[in-house]
């Protein structure tokens, strides 16, 4: 079958960051090559700094890579122009992880969740307003939402909102950029289950991006560690979990394995 | 990058800005002095004792026939060796002309401006500590009025009060016979009279800057870092001088480069209204008689000082705030 | 610090009773954030103090310290910090137990610490608020402190800004700031929100050891359950500004008692090494959402969403009941 997403050698290297250090170039991600199959999901897990975040960004087209390829639909996003990425992004979207700054509070969420519609110059409102509140049905959001405003919705929700909108183009691959970290423990459980009946009806692959692996276990066939910027191992999620080689993946699992004794 | 070359370089660079700024204002005075209808030479023209041939000579002393690109020069070159020109009015060179006035005119500015900071940054601190209380919105009704006043009808009514009461001097720097005073005398004269000037002059800066503190010191009482402090048991007194003053410092020191900009420009009205022989007055007396190059010159010197005042405010911000110094370096 | 009080006998360091914390709001309404919570932590104890968003943690933290925002009032009842209660101290004897006698951290640890101010210079105000050591003194007594919380490299963080220093170095450099005064109960609100899991498991890892090391007891305000094993002695679970089961880690993360906390913990992915997990299962879900605290309810808070729900939870609110080994569940399946 072939892979919605292949990325070859990707390597993304920056400017020195943040105030006060050093000011140097480095590496954010070091060639970093992976695919995803079409309905499957490949969890990204790493430590803060590992450069997934930027690996994230680099897919979805927001940075621009220093060099190699991301092949999608048969082009390589690496090489085309801001016109042609436009075009096919509707089919590669974004979540962020704070649905507090990704969204705009004072727009309705109707609006929201339409504007990806209207912008694209496809739609008139109506029929964009009418695929919103289908689209916010199915994450679980009444029509009654579509008049409230952002600033006054709960994380949960924002969240949904902010799934809504990235589904409304219906696109192929969704790059979820540690969209559960900063919810509760329980609203994370709602927001997961929706991303799995998601996945099953949108017949979407995943990129969930994560420093929780164990959340990335619960979701995700195949695991691949990044740090450094590399990514250090990949596989099956259950081969990850039971046979860790590296000493990055026993770190991360030993950080996640205080377990809730069995219930 | 090294503490020492990183700043250097900041300098530098602030250095370049303020040079092309002086340049640039510099050309853009001597243009619109130059294509501004009618010279210095002109009322003459209507004394029948004066001949033409004669205004044509004396124009050609002053070069007022060559082109103006070349008077450019030829003046820009003058004032790089510390000479301002000839002012046509007083046949006398224009620098110390201008550096006479001018010290009167900072002797006002200046004690205005350590005045208003010295009563808004206490005022502001207090009134951010009781905001919404009955005492921070008596001060804001207070303000709000001062800064509703124009300074004129201010300046007016002062006078008028001076007049009637006859307590203070209505006007000038100095009394009458003021040479044979004492030099303490002549201190205490001058300061007599500096009491309604500066008083104006204080009255109209103080809403604006009480305003920028008070605002300033309320959001950096907000800040969590504040909070967090308080929890720690540190002293209400501390907090505020420590912690929220310099965290509020920013916008004030940005105000208060903008203090030291305006030492020259800021007092023209009341100098005129109270005949406080500064700057002001002999700078309209110029460009109504069409001087030009004490226009010009009067001109590159307040544009001086508010560059100086940025340039101070740069300063400061650089050494208050680490962020920036780290910014700084980074390019 | 603090002089040890003489109550010897009870090693209970910290005591609260009946709290009850409300908020004005801004069209004359009240939110009622904490009705009526009560426990106590002893000496050298780590207490977890588990809750989501609206259960009253936030509020529990700042009340304790009287930090309140200034619509928050304590409207009822006793903080009894060994014997003294801060509830009806004054502002002096308050500002003397701030950072001494109990000591806090905050969230969002970039934002907590002064920006203009280097690290070893505000442990120093905090040093010069609490004593009379001289200003070198304060300097060694800094350099000291963090040298127990962090590893190395002393002389870099002593003379750092904020800015300069990553999230976890942000954190610790707080920590340090809250025992410089050696005091005997740290709050902690959710100190580790903001990090990644390795970050996470290294600060979990000084609070244990300062706790051997010195002594001090944690309050441990977070929503993750999944930091508690192994890390805190004893876990309270909070909900709508009430206690509903409270008891040793081990007991409640266990075998939980209460329908809320059961419900809590099945939301946490099972993480089965084994790799028996059924992946893409769903998670089991509470219903409903967290309730409106505008008004209080005479029945059970949680009744609209439990899944053991009985007539009488409607009628009458739940009182804690004793299951044993200071294991307690305010659930009416419980009969006090």
């Amino acid at each position: 079958m072939e892979p919605v997403i292949r990325v070859e050698n990707l390597v993304k290297r920056l400017a020195g960051r943040g105030l006060g250090r050093r000011v140097k170039a480095f590496t954010a991600v070091d060639s970093v090559s992976f695919s995803i199959l079409p309905r499957a999901t490949l969890a990204l897990v790493g430590e803060s700094g590992s450069g997934k975040s930027t690996l994230a960004l680099c897919l979805a087209g927001l940075e621009r890579v220093t060099s190699g390829r991301i092949w999608f639909e048969g082009r390589d996003l690496a090489a085309l122009a801001e016109k042609e990425l436009r075009a096919v992004r509707p089919r590669l979207q974004l979540v962020f992880q704070d649905p507090a700054s990704s969204l705009n509070p004072w727009w309705t969420v109707g609006e929201i969740v339409a504007e990806p519609l209207l912008v694209n110059g496809r739609t008139a409102k109506r029929e964009g307003h009418a695929r919103a509140a289908l689209v916010l049905e199915q994450v679980g959001l009444a029509a009654e939402y579509l008049e409230r405003r952002a600033q006054d919705l709960s994380g949960g929700q924002r969240q949904r909102v902010a799934i809504a909108r990235a589904l409304i183009l219906e696109p192929k691959l969704l790059i979820l950029d540690e969209v559960l970290s900063a919810l509760d423990c329980s609203i994370q459980a709602q927001i997961a289950n929706l991303l799995v009946e998601i996945q099953r009806a949108y017949g979407l692959a995943y990129l969930f991006v994560t420093h929780d692996l164990r959340m990335a276990a619960h979701l995700a066939d195949e695991i691949a560690v990044m740090s450094g910027g590399k990514i250090v191992e990949q596989g099956v999620t259950q081969d990850i979990l039971r046979n860790p080689r590296r000493f990055e993946t026993q770190s991360l699992l030993a950080a996640s394995r205080v377990e809730p004794e069995a219930m | 990058m090294s503490g020492a070359s990183a700043i250097t370089r900041f300098l530098l660079r602030r250095l370049a800005h303020a040079a092309f700024l002086l340049f640039g204002v510099s050309v853009l005075a001597f243009f619109f002095s130059t294509f501004a209808p009618g010279n210095y030479f002109d009322d003459m023209r209507l004394n029948p004792q004066i001949s033409a041939e004669q205004l044509t000579a004396l124009r050609a002393d002053y070069q007022l026939d060559r082109p103006m690109p070349v008077r450019y020069i030829r003046w820009a070159g003058a004032v790089l060796h510390g000479d301002l020109g000839l002012s046509f009015a007083y046949n006398t060179p224009v620098g110390p002309l201008l550096w006479a006035r001018a010290r009167n005119t900072l002797l006002l500015t200046g004690t205005a401006a350590v005045l208003v900071w010295m009563l808004a940054l206490p005022l502001g601190v207090w009134s951010a500590e009781k905001l919404g209380r009955p005492a921070d919105v008596a001060l804001s009704w207070a303000t709000a009025v001062l800064l509703i006043i124009p300074d004129l009808a201010l300046a007016l009514g002062l006078l008028v009060l001076a007049v009637r009461s006859g307590w203070l001097p209505t006007g000038g720097m100095v009394s009458v016979g003021s040479d044979g005073f004492s030099a303490a005398h002549r201190v205490r004269d001058v300061a007599w009279h500096m009491v309604l000037p500066v008083a104006v002059l204080v009255a109209s800066a103080l809403p604006v800057l009480l305003r920028h503190v008070r605002a300033a010191m309320a959001e950096a009482l907000q800040a969590p870092f504040l909070r967090a402090a308080e929890g720690q048991g540190i002293s209400r007194r501390r907090l505020l001088l420590r912690y929220a003053l310099p965290a509020a410092a920013h916008p004030l020191i940005a105000l208060f480069g903008f203090s030291v900009g305006t030492l020259l420009s800021g007092s023209l009205l009341v100098e005129v209204v109270m005949s406080w022989p500064g700057l002001g007055p002999f700078l309209l007396e110029a460009i109504l008689a069409r001087d030009l190059y004490v226009v010009i010159g009067a001109v590159l010197l307040s544009t001086l000082f508010l560059v100086a005042g940025n340039f101070v405010a740069d300063l400061l911000l650089y050494w208050a705030d680490p962020r920036i110094r780290a910014e700084a370096s980074r390019r | 610090m603090i002089a040890w009080g003489e109550k010897t006998d009870s090693k209970e360091i910290l005591e609260v009773r009946d709290l009850r914390v409300a908020y004005g709001q801004w069209d004359g309404g009240v939110w009622h954030a904490l009705n009526g919570v009560s426990f106590a932590v002893g000496a050298g104890e780590i207490l977890a103090v588990l809750g989501e968003s609206g259960s009253g943690k936030s509020t529990l933290a700042g009340s304790l310290l009287r930090l309140l925002p200034r619509n928050g009032r304590i409207t009822c009842g006793e903080i009894l910090l060994e014997g003294a209660d801060v509830v009806r101290m004054d502002a002096v004897q308050l500002r003397r137990v701030r950072g001494s006698g109990v000591s806090i951290v905050f969230q969002e640890p970039s934002l907590a610490l002064h920006p203009t101010i280097q690290i070893g210079a505000q442990i120093g105000e905090v040093l010069r608020a609490h004593g009379t050591l001289s200003k070198r003194a304060r300097s060694a007594r800094a350099r000291e402190i963090l040298a127990k919380v962090f590893l190395g490299d002393v002389e870099r963080i002593f003379s750092s800004y904020a800015h300069e220093l990553s999230g976890g170095q942000q954190q610790r450099a707080l920590i340090a700031q809250a025992i410089a005064c050696d005091p005997v109960v740290v709050i902690a609100d959710e100190p580790t929100a903001s990090l990644d899991a390795k970050t996470q498991g290294e600060i979990l890892t000084l609070f244990r050891s300062l706790r051997d090391e010195l002594g001090i007891a944690f309050i441990f305000i977070t929503h993750n359950p999944g930091l508690l094993a192994g890390f805190a002695d004893r876990v309270l679970v909070l909900y709508a500004g009430k206690i509903a089961e409270v008891g040793p880690t081990h007991a409640v993360l266990s075998s939980p008692q209460h329908p809320y906390t059961q419900a809590l913990l099945r939301c946490v992915p099972r993480f089965d090494g084994g790799g028996a997990v059924r992946r893409n299962a769903l998670l089991p879900v509470i219903s409903g959402a967290a309730p409106s605290l505008a008004v209080l309810s005479c029945g059970c808070v949680f009744e609209p969403r439990c899944e053991e729900r009985m007539e009488v939870c409607q009628i009458h609110a739940p009182v804690a009941a004793r299951l044993g080994n200071r294991h307690e569940v305010a659930c009416l399946k419980f009969p006090a």
